[in-house]
């Protein structure tokens, strides 16, 4: 009897919570807030070379859904390698870092302990986990353990993996994140922060998408790139790796989207 | 010292020696030693001829402190308020703390049985000052029924002056402390100074010294003592969980909250395990106390070992901040900050305050001086950070890189622009965009030296934005290098 009555009342819990509601109502993120649902686990794949695109899609990610104040941890490992967290780039991006609580651990099985007591803690809106290579202790176990303390306290957690290769986990969305060339500025300045990114794996969902998105940091919102061939045909085509993949999912998405990109460069 | 070498064996004459101004000399004495003739400030060569059988040790100094600081812990149990009296004794304040011993003899014989049981000779003297005390245990004056003609019957060696004014006082026929004291007092200050003038109104009563204890006697204690010691860890935590309650309430009474708490656990074969924990804010929260005090038993280097048993646990509360009665917040917003607190004490307590970090902006121009990571738990209000200006993309990457890391520039570079192509860790990257320069300058008012950085933002082929510097001008060097110091997203 407790234990149903406790079903129903998780399963209410991820009712009201699963869909955050988005200030502007532009039909944009809706792919967004479909595949990271809130007090869930996810799971953020970034290459070494892409690991600032994958923290900053973790971090623009967090602030589309709303979803501050944040918990970030990380190793010692993850700071002699990727560097350190740089507060006026995290505001940059849009983030209050007043509210940022940043937790340095000394190893993996540190970072998990860390992780399972913010898990269960009401007050956090995201626990961002950052670790950087294989790290095996990051297995199916532990993300279950993490999934069910996300569902208990309503926290989002997002993992972010940067140079792992997917293995088994009860993550409930897996997403790639890589670099994606931004549309340049006057003066061909880089432009704002842009991501080529695809969904590798969703429970109960459609995978294997692609989109091609940038982060318009003062509306929180991720603006779908329209796909502009003629930006890129000088560029070797190896840079966009699966081009040709990602076109259908871009146009069904960004149809509606194309009519307000500002032409900047 | 080591007293455990030398327990039930009371045969040898031992003597400790230290190295002074190039000769040997004997520094300390036991009974034996002293009884066959020898005293301090005799060589060893000396002495080694009067009592060929002395057994000697390097005498060490650091060593005794740290035993006497030990025994002074350990003492804590009979009060907190416990003094020092270097190199080898302790003073203990015990008014007010005798009714758990019947008596201050009993006390006393419960402490000397307890440092017996370490190998320790004890003598002890009760006083109405701190002073009175001291000079009666260290000093034998003939029996007297009281303590005021006890002190008066003292050498005048007790006064604990310099070795001359102790010779002129006893040449002058002062043999006692109370001959010294029927003089006027005027007379005694001129000849031998305010000090022995002071010493005396101590010794008399009339002024009292203070006792400079090891540590302030925190605000709020509550202890619990065991007749039969508790040997289980868990038991001894549900003990203190109890006086935690305690002193929550003690706490609420005067709408305070503690900061800082220090639990003891006494042995009862002497030792003393400390707890410390430390909070955000203030708390009575006694779940929340003991969590912290679990964390910090994991934390430990060592277990918790109860040994024989634990027979009194004490907690204090070292530092306590103004609590008013909790309410509860309708929408939620106070109780969630609290929860975040909490769990930055949580996690602070394991791994450590000082890796649980916020961010905290500073002014300066440098980037990677312009903020700092401060431990969450004492933080200062946020300072407002600068807001981006609308339209503008991040101008600040996201990960720095502290030492910034060196790159190769695989292309000549037109003066004052970004390079074409680099190389930063095997990886040869194109530039396709860029940005720049920002001029970022040395802070020319400390230091002259310092080579300008000119800062380039820039994206290569493949979408990824770095920021790169060179560091000088070419006016200010011949070559300057490039360094990449972030990426950004």
């Amino acid at each position: 009897m407790n234990e149903s009555l406790a079903l129903i009342a998780r399963l209410k819990r991820i009712a009201t919570t699963g869909m955050p509601t988005q200030g502007d109502g532009r039909a944009d993120d809706a792919w967004l807030t479909q595949g990271m649902a809130k007090a869930q686990l996810h799971e953020i794949f970034a290459t070494v070379d892409d690991s600032a695109s994958g923290a900053g899609f973790a971090i623009a990610s967090v602030l589309a859904a709303k979803a501050a104040p944040v918990m970030w941890l990380r190793t010692e490992a993850s700071e002699r390698q990727g560097g350190r967290l740089h507060a006026t780039g995290l505001v940059e991006m849009g983030l209050d870092v007043t509210s940022l609580v940043l937790g340095l651990v000394e190893d993996e099985a540190s970072l998990l302990r860390a992780a399972a007591d913010a898990a269960r803690c009401h007050g956090l809106g995201t626990l961002l986990i950052e670790s950087w290579g294989r790290a095996p202790k990051i297995d199916l176990t532990a993300t279950r353990r993490l999934m069910l303390a996300a569902e208990a306290s309503g926290v989002t957690i997002l993992s972010l993996r940067i140079g792992a290769e997917p293995v088994p986990s009860a993550a409930a969305s897996r997403w790639q994140v890589a670099a994606c060339r931004s549309r340049p500025l006057e003066a061909d300045a880089p432009g704002k922060p842009a991501f080529d990114i695809e969904l590798l794996r969703r429970r109960g969902g459609q995978a294997g998408l692609r989109w091609r998105v940038e982060w318009d940091r003062d509306a929180h919102i991720f603006d779908n790139i329209a796909f502009d061939q003629t930006a890129f045909a000088s560029d070797d085509s190896a840079a966009l790796p699966g081009a040709g993949v990602s076109v259908a999912a871009d146009r069904a998405a960004a149809d509606d989207a194309a009519a307000f990109v500002r032409r900047t460069g | 010292m080591r007293p455990h070498l030398f327990v039930g064996r009371a045969e040898t004459p031992i003597a400790f020696v230290e190295t002074v101004s190039g000769g040997v000399r004997l520094k300390a004495l036991d009974r034996e030693a002293v009884r066959a003739g020898l005293q301090p400030g005799l060589t060893l060569a000396d002495a080694r001829a009067r009592v060929p059988e002395l057994e000697v040790y390097e005498h060490d100094a650091h060593a005794d402190h740290e035993w006497l600081e030990r025994l002074a812990d350990g003492c804590q149990r009979y009060t907190p308020s416990v003094a020092l009296d270097e190199p080898d004794g302790l003073i203990l304040d015990i008014a007010g703390c005798v009714h758990e011993f019947e008596g201050e003899r009993r006390l006393a014989a419960d402490l000397e049985e307890r440092l017996a049981r370490r190998g320790l000779l004890v003598r002890h003297a009760f006083g109405d000052t701190p002073d009175t005390a001291r000079a009666l245990a260290r000093y034998a004056g003939a029996p007297a029924p009281d303590e005021k003609r006890a002190v008066k019957r003292l050498p005048v060696a007790a006064l604990g002056l310099d070795e001359d004014a102790t010779t002129a006082l006893s040449r002058a026929g002062l043999k006692t402390v109370g001959d010294v004291m029927a003089r006027p007092l005027a007379t005694i200050a001129a000849r031998f100074g305010e000090e022995a003038a002071m010493m005396i109104r101590r010794l008399d009563g009339s002024v009292k010294g203070p006792i400079v204890a090891r540590r302030t006697v925190a605000k709020i204690g509550v202890e619990r003592r065991f007749a039969k010691p508790i040997a289980r860890t868990e038991y001894a935590l549900e003990m203190l969980a109890e006086l935690a309650t305690e002193a929550a309430v003690q706490l609420a009474d005067r709408h305070e909250g503690g900061r800082r708490w220090e639990a003891r656990l006494f042995r009862a074969d002497g030792l003393v395990q400390r707890l410390r924990i430390e909070t955000g804010q203030p708390t009575r929260d006694v779940a929340l106390l003991m969590r912290l005090f679990r964390e910090r038993i994991d934390s430990l280097a060592d277990p918790l070992d109860p040994g024989f048993g634990y027979d009194l646990v004490r907690l204090d509360v070292a530092l306590a901040e103004k609590l008013d009665a909790s309410q509860l917040k309708l929408e939620g917003g106070e109780a969630q900050k609290g929860e975040v607190a909490q769990l930055v004490d949580q996690l602070g307590t394991r791994l450590g305050r000082t890796r649980v970090r916020r961010f905290s902006a500073r002014d300066s121009h440098i980037p990677e001086q312009a903020e700092l990571m401060l431990p969450a738990a004492e933080a200062p209000a946020p300072t407002p950070w600068t807001a981006p200006e609308t339209g503008e993309p991040p101008l600040r990457p996201i990960y720095l890189f502290d030492p910034p890391q060196p790159i190769e520039s695989m292309m000549a570079e037109v003066p004052d622009g970004p390079p074409h192509r680099f190389r930063w860790r095997r990886t040869v990257h194109d530039v396709a965009h860029s940005e720049g320069p920002e001029r970022i300058a040395g802070e020319w008012w400390r230091r002259q030296d310092i080579p300008t950085r000119d800062y380039y933002r820039i994206e290569d082929r493949r979408g990824r934005r770095f920021w790169i510097f060179r560091h000088g001008l070419y006016s200010e060097m011949e070559a300057p290098r490039w360094y990449l110091h972030g990426v950004f997203a």
